[in-house]
């Protein structure tokens, strides 16, 4: 018998005050959840037009997503740990999938058509990778070996590869940094950060010549000078600084943001949702998310260093952080910071399998969170 | 593969975790701090430049063009009126591909190769996101078949604008004029903002001269559009101003009388008020539809108007400049008297030619027989038979400096300041001109030439009219114009009278030889006086078209009908208290008594049927 299933057993003698923990839910971050998911539907309301029926069916994912999260949380952490292995699996097998019978829009191939629904599995990777690395690394010496890094990376490479095939640039980035944020949790020594940090600078050359396409090359460029091609690429960028500058600090008020509602914003509704709430909610509305992320956020790094095990901590610190580049590149990429990759801004942004992924993150997040106390002895 | 998590050290781990997880929480601080600066740098420091940017995004400045002034004649009959019209236009700057929007366009209506040559002139003089037109009176089908698939039209858009229409066609043709779309040098010398908006000026006539007037003023329209460039709701909206409307003194029975009166000739017509110089009629025949020009007439439209050898065009009332023949003779009379080279007991013998000493050519007398008025031609009679040699006899006593002088102020010779664009001056003769214009001397036999209208001399039907005038007026300097009021409001101008001093006498004498010419039994224009109830002033004129040596007759069935005399008729009514002038001509018409007399009577009939009508009163008839 394993150490911690004998020691999950022996409840702490005060019993669990917390009525949530039998139900395996953490209050606080549920509460915060439909806070932030509320504040998503009333963006997009008017994002989309004020067309009911985006809201409706992103309001039906949302369900969903509190569904699959009740449902992961509901298994033992004990549990992902050990099967993390097979999901990390069903991901990769499908990604090279995704490479021969994928379909997708717009020179991508993103998805997996399973018949009664589409399904990407770059997002999955999202929270499998992750998953992946914590297991391989929560079995190990800490700080990590070198033959663990190599191992470490190559789980955490191979599916990047076949996400910037697709190609994902901004998916392989988030599924590259993953991986990088569990080893770096697991104390990865600072030679190895600074050989790594040595080696994408030496990277990026290459990649610039060999691995991104065209219209990715572009992006970068029209980030650095949008006024070059007003009409073409830079519009995105252009029209989404001015969306949110012309919101000044209290917004042009609720559907009244001009650009957005005369169409000059460009994916309103989705990765540049974050811009219409700039116009319309101003400053004030951009800093009340950044707020609600924030609690959203402090919340799963208490649940962290709480964890009772190295993988459950490690891998609470993982989806914290990987969250957390999602919302920071995405409202870089939209205020005109960093290039224009395919980010969504979590729980806003109009989107389907994204939202259902970040919720299994959110799931696994309670699991740790609803782990029952296991006593700290020192054996 | 061994566990090593057996041996592992749970706090040590712990440890490490933490000290890590505050770094990244660290660095993403730093980085969030970056992001929010961003926004507080959009939303805050530059908050102005972008809310300027997104309001020019979404609004733009559309000109509201007023509408232009009406124009009404004396009764408010409305002569020249705006009709709705819908047209078919184009943003160049919201089309993403023009010519596969203008294939589309071509798939559902029908539009000539015609309409896209002349888009795409325009297209190259229009400012940016201007509305450029491509086709114009688009018909309820039409405007039903763009509606529904406006989806596929980005970039077009159909508008309604008021067009100039013109209810009488050509009854007004020359007098108002027209407007047309503004040409390329127009373009460069209008205000472009007084046009934004506008697409038409006033190109000939009254809606030239009254250009300014007519136009009213710009208004603006600011509008709301979405990316593609629809126009989504007005928010703020300065009115237009419309143009002022216009009240003629012309009286459209009289111009029916007297463009009926045309049919089928060539000639000219002007009729003033000779109290207030108010041009009652103002006919050029053959006229044109004046509606053709409004939204560009068409080529082939165009050349058989142009190339036609009546030339409809010519507005013959100012710009055609004739010999006045023996319509001058009064006024060279009354000349004569007032600067006494002649008395009213002045007579000559007539043997119906006349020679000059040292000259062999004799001059003809035109107007009668072999043989000639006879003895003792007095002035009057001269006048009332249109003796010819009694004027070269006359004219070499009273010398072409006196004739000269005093005819200018006839007006003859120079514009009469009529309110209408390219009046011409036609030729009052006299050494200064002649010196000038030919660079040789006067001799006496020009003399004699201009003492009946012929030679060198010229004049239009307009200053015809007004010479009419001013002797009916007994000098008063009647100033021709057709304008009355400007929105009600009169115009009034400055009027140089010049008096003339000429005796009570002398005018008497005049008007009664020129009464005498109609009502007289030897009179030239006797032919028009048959059931007249008042009484007419005139005198008949013919002008030769080619020149005739003296010794061959005249003979008209001998040549071509473009070569017979012009007939020419001066006229002013009632005799006795003259109200209405007339000068006219009709081209080719041979005899002024035949041809040009009764269209004169029959505009006069109206004229004082009118003014019986509308005073109510015993008026002009008696």
């Amino acid at each position: 018998m394993h150490r911690d299933d004998f020691v999950r057993r022996m409840q702490s003698p005060g019993g669990d005050k917390q009525s949530g923990r039998s139900l395996h839910i953490d209050l606080p971050l549920l509460v915060m959840l439909i806070l932030v998911c509320c504040a998503g539907l009333v963006v997009l309301y008017s994002a989309s037009g004020q067309n009911m029926f985006y809201v409706k069916r992103q309001a039906l994912l949302m369900l969903v997503g509190f569904g699959v999260m009740f449902g992961v949380a509901q298994f033992p952490v004990r549990f992902w740990e050990r099967w993390s292995f097979l999901l990390y699996g069903v991901g990769l097998i499908s990604l090279l999938a995704v490479l021969f019978f994928g379909v997708g829009a717009k020179g991508a191939q993103r998805w997996l058509d399973l018949g009664f629904t589409r399904f990407q599995p770059s997002e999955l990777m999202k929270v499998a990778v992750p998953m992946m690395v914590s297991a391989y690394l929560g079995k190990r010496y800490i700080p990590p070996a070198f033959g663990h890094v190599l191992m470490v990376l190559a789980i955490t490479v191979i599916p990047v590869f076949l996400v910037v095939r697709q190609p994902d640039l901004g998916t392989a980035l988030l599924i590259l940094a993953s991986g990088f944020f569990v080893i770096f949790l697991a104390g990865l020594r600072k030679r190895y950060l600074l050989s790594a940090f040595l080696l994408v600078i030496a990277a990026i050359p290459t990649f610039w010549l060999f691995v991104m396409r065209d219209y990715q090359k572009q992006r970068v460029l029209t980030l650095l000078s949008p006024e070059d091609d007003k009409l073409g690429a830079g519009w995105n960028i252009i029209q989404s600084t001015t969306a949110i500058g012309s919101g000044g600090w209290s917004g042009k008020g609720w559907t009244l943001g001009t650009q957005s509602q005369l169409n000059f914003l460009p994916e309103s509704h989705t990765d540049f949702i974050i811009a219409v709430l700039a116009e319309e909610f101003g400053l004030m509305g951009v800093l009340a998310l950044c707020t609600l992320y924030t609690l959203l956020i402090s919340r799963c790094i208490m649940i962290a260093l709480n964890s009772q095990s190295q993988f459950g901590r490690m891998i609470a610190g993982s989806l914290t952080l990987t969250f957390l580049t999602y919302v920071f590149v995405n409202m870089s990429m939209v205020s005109g910071i960093l290039p224009v990759v395919g980010v969504p801004l979590p729980f806003i942004s109009y989107g389907g399998t994204a939202i259902v992924t970040l919720f299994l993150g959110f799931g696994i997040l309670m699991a740790i969170s609803t782990e029952p106390k296991r006593i700290r002895t020192t054996l | 593969m061994i566990d090593d998590a057996a041996f592992s050290d749970p706090a040590r781990e712990r440890k490490i975790f933490v000290s890590r997880l505050l770094i990244a929480i660290f660095l993403a601080f730093v980085l969030g701090l970056v992001v929010i600066a961003r926004y507080v740098d959009l939303q805050l420091t530059r908050y102005q430049d972008f809310a300027t940017h997104a309001d020019n995004n979404r609004m733009h400045v559309r000109p509201a063009p007023p509408s232009r002034g009406l124009i009404y004649d004396r009764n408010g009959e409305l002569l020249a009126d705006n009709r709705p019209t819908y047209i078919l236009t184009i943003v160049r700057e919201r089309s993403d591909n023009l010519s596969e929007l203008l294939g589309t366009i071509g798939s559902l209506i029908e539009i000539s190769d015609n309409d896209i040559k002349r888009f795409e002139k325009r297209l190259t003089r229009r400012k940016p996101y201007e509305q450029t037109p491509l086709k114009y009176d688009l018909t309820e089908q039409e405007r039903g078949i763009l509606a529904v698939n406006g989806y596929l039209l980005d970039g077009a858009e159909v508008s309604a604008r008021l067009m100039r229409f013109y209810p009488d066609g050509e009854l007004f043709g020359h007098a108002i004029g027209y407007v047309g779309r503004i040409n390329e040098r127009e373009s460069q010398t209008i205000d472009g903002i007084k046009y934004s908006g506008t697409d038409s000026i006033g190109k000939i006539g009254l809606e030239k001269f009254y250009e300014s007037q007519l136009l009213g003023e710009v208004g603006t329209e600011h509008v709301e559009t979405n990316a593609r460039g629809r126009v989504m709701r007005i928010l703020d909206n300065r009115d237009p101003v419309p143009g002022s409307n216009l009240t003629l003194y012309l009286d459209s029975r009289l111009q029916r009388v007297a463009h009926k009166a045309f049919e089928g000739e060539r000639g000219a017509l002007v009729a003033i008020d000779v109290k207030t110089g108010g041009i009652l009629a103002m006919v050029s025949a053959p006229g044109y539809d004046p509606n053709l020009f409004v939204s560009g007439i068409s080529q082939k439209n165009y050349d058989s108007l142009l190339n036609s050898p009546d030339r409809p065009l010519f507005d013959r009332t100012i710009r055609g400049q004739y010999p006045p023949g023996s319509t001058i003779k009064p006024l060279f009379g009354l000349i004569g008297l007032h600067s006494k080279t002649i008395s009213m007991d002045y007579v000559i013998d007539d043997p119906g030619y006349f020679i000059m000493e040292g000259i062999e050519r004799p001059w003809r007398d035109h107007n009668s027989k072999r043989g000639g008025h006879g003895k003792g031609v007095d002035l009057a009679e001269a006048i009332i038979e249109s003796c010819d040699v009694f004027f070269y006899k006359m004219s070499i006593k009273t010398g072409i400096d006196l004739l000269s002088r005093y005819s200018e102020q006839f007006g003859l010779g120079q514009i009469t300041g009529i309110d209408m664009p390219g009046e011409r001056s036609g030729i009052m003769p006299s050494r200064v001109w002649k010196k000038g214009a030919r660079g040789q001397s006067w001799f006496n036999g020009d003399t004699i030439n201009t003492s009946i209208g012929q030679g060198f001399m010229l004049a239009t039907p307009l200053q015809l009219a007004v010479m009419t005038a001013r002797i009916a007026s007994r000098g008063d300097t009647v100033v021709p114009k057709l304008v009355k009021s400007i929105n009600g409001i009169e115009v009034t101008r400055d009027e140089i009278a010049e008096p003339m001093n000429i005796s009570e006498e002398h005018w008497d004498y005049i008007h009664k030889a020129m009464s005498d010419v109609v009502h007289s039994t030897r009179g030239t224009a006797k032919g028009i006086s048959r059931g007249l109830s008042y009484k007419i002033a005139g005198k008949t004129g013919t002008a030769q078209v080619i020149s005739i040596n003296a010794e061959e007759e005249y003979d008209s069935s001998k040549i071509d009908k473009s070569q017979w005399d012009h007939a020419l008729f001066v006229a002013f009514a009632p005799a006795e208290d003259p109200q209405i002038a007339i000068g006219l001509i009709v081209e080719n018409g041979e005899h002024g008594s035949s041809a040009a007399a009764p269209i004169a009577r029959m505009v006069m009939d109206m004229y004082m049927k009118s003014k019986a009508g509308s005073h109510q009163s015993s008026g002009g008839a008696n």
